[in-house]
């Protein structure tokens, strides 16, 4: 039986109504930051234990007598190191090539996507932003993962470019992890759901920092009676999720622009609430006032799900030390303090009961006849597309 | 009604985002060499893309010679296209160039520290 190369062809990734239309040259280049990506995640990422092993924490022993204590010793040491050196330029080069690649196709073509998001958009009730929303500087101030200008940057009225190059890109740097509309987090959470709490049939949905969309997408399709809000502060991605899923038919699910600090919704309104690769894109006082409103607009008996990368306590300083790349080298400056807070203190100040906390995982679900079945060996510290599902029931 | 001027979208690709740029080689024009020869790596990819979708469609469809190749003369529209291309492919290839001059120019919040940035935003 044939079967599709991994990672696949950009050509098979989806298309829907905000699609910017790629060129052979734009598809060429993404297969190529793939192919790249998937290089260097299966020969060259292994080869930073090998170095740490063999070469730098002998030396570092030699030296003080002892193994590295921590993270930032085994930093300062690696970063001496040849191999860690080249490895890191190559991946924060392939970074901004994706960067470039994807600001490339949406911008050269920004009116005609702006006139198709708005067209879907025009007077709908689903879509609530507003004016006046005063976006928290700890979003509007970082251009998380080196794209320039952020999520909330607008080149033109009615913006979606932002939200379109996040969308055009994602193949390039999971390599085709996500699966064909980048949603296997979606389906991960969606099968999650129903493998593990088939009983609860929530009447009303809350994702927090919805981004995109395309994580929110399968859990809509999946209770299709639930009212689902999802709420985000970037008005780019607002526009462009709320087209993007009417073109693909999903219609209960209402935008709105809001804090998830607070959210203008009411006391025990939600039978489910959750969050995709969100917390570690706020601030820790931010964290601190989510956790609490995920308490405060959960029914008793409701469910809270957050989606992230693991926690690094308990982890091995080399392991913690390549988690915490992304931070430092690629423009998630709260990715480490995100992964060093104790979740399960947070939610047991706000009024969750400790006995009623856990720690799953979950794993990108794609069609695997093209996209392939995700490598179980193959660790991109931070990049692969499985993650642990921290939950807790009111 | 005004009319708006349309974008110049180019040197916006490779605009520089805020943070400062991490180094890793001891001297930064090996890392600067580096990202110029990934560009290049990446059209190379590309190039070597087209050429085979172009073989493949020859193969399929019938073909064209050399000579028809060696005489082509470029009209204005497929002049034009073709100066644009070179135009974004240099500023792709010296994207990394483009990026230290934002830094030098650019006022001192542009270019924060990461790590102190999200100490101050830690508490906002």
């Amino acid at each position: 039986m044939s079967s599709w190369p991994s990672p696949p062809p950009y050509s098979l990734v989806g298309k829907h109504g905000v699609s910017p239309v790629t060129s052979h040259d734009d598809r060429a280049r993404f297969n190529f930051l793939a192919q790249l990506n998937t290089h260097l995640a299966t020969n060259v990422v292994p080869a930073n234990a090998r170095a740490y092993e063999l070469k730098v924490k002998p030396e570092f022993e030699k030296e003080h007598g002892r193994a590295p204590r921590d993270r930032h010793e085994v930093r300062r040491a690696m970063l001496k190191n040849s191999l860690f050196q080249t490895w890191s330029a190559l991946r924060r080069s392939s970074m901004e090539l994706r960067q470039q690649n994807g600001r490339e196709v949406v911008l050269r073509q920004i009116a005609d996507l702006n006139q198709r998001a708005a067209a879907l958009n025009a007077d709908s009730p689903k879509l609530k932003l507003d004016p006046k929303f005063v976006v928290p500087p700890y979003i509007a101030k970082v251009d998380f993962h080196c794209m320039p200008g952020g999520y909330i940057d607008e080149l033109a009225a009615d913006d979606v470019s932002a939200a379109a190059n996040y969308d055009v890109g994602i193949f390039a740097t999971t390599a085709g992890g996500l699966g064909r509309l980048n949603d296997g987090a979606g389906h991960a959470l969606a099968g999650w759901l129903k493998k593990n709490a088939p009983e609860l049939k929530p009447k009303r949905i809350l994702d927090l920092g919805c981004g995109m969309g395309h994580s929110l997408l399968p859990v809509a399709q999946a209770f299709p009676e639930a009212e689902v809000i999802a709420i985000d502060v970037a008005a780019p991605l607002l526009r462009f999720a709320h087209a993007r899923a009417k073109s693909l038919d999903v219609n209960n699910i209402t935008f709105i622009q809001a804090n998830a600090e607070q959210v203008p919704e009411p006391d025990g309104s939600f039978d489910l609430v959750f969050t995709t690769m969100f917390l570690h894109e706020t601030s820790n006082t931010a964290i601190k006032r989510i956790i609490n409103e995920t308490h405060r607009l959960l029914r008793p008996g409701g469910l809270c799900l957050h989606l992230e990368q693991p926690q690094f306590e308990g982890l091995p300083p080399f392991e913690q030390f390549m988690r915490d790349w992304d931070a430092l080298y690629n423009n998630e400056p709260f990715w480490t303090r995100m992964h060093e807070m104790d979740l399960e203190a947070l939610m047991e100040a706000v009024g969750f009961q400790r006995e009623k906390m856990f720690v799953s995982g979950a794993q990108a679900v794609v069609d695997e006849t093209i996209f392939g079945k995700q490598k179980e060996d193959v660790e991109d510290y931070g990049r692969k597309a499985s993650w642990h599902v921290f939950g807790v029931r009111k | 009604m005004s009319v708006q001027a349309p974008l110049d979208y180019i040197p916006l690709t490779g605009a520089k985002p805020r943070g400062k740029r991490p180094y890793f080689f001891d001297d930064p024009a090996v890392e600067r060499v580096l990202a110029i020869t990934m560009a290049v790596a990446q059209e190379v990819a590309v190039l070597r893309e087209r050429l085979d979708t172009v073989e493949r469609l020859l193969e399929k469809h019938g073909g064209l010679t050399r000579a028809e190749i060696d005489a082509y003369e470029p009209d204005q529209a497929s002049a034009t296209e073709r100066a644009e291309w070179s135009r974004m492919y240099i500023a792709r290839v010296l994207r990394i160039v483009q990026q230290e001059i934002e830094a030098l120019n650019a006022s001192p919040d542009n270019n924060y520290d990461l790590d102190a940035k999200a100490d101050e935003l830690g508490r906002t």
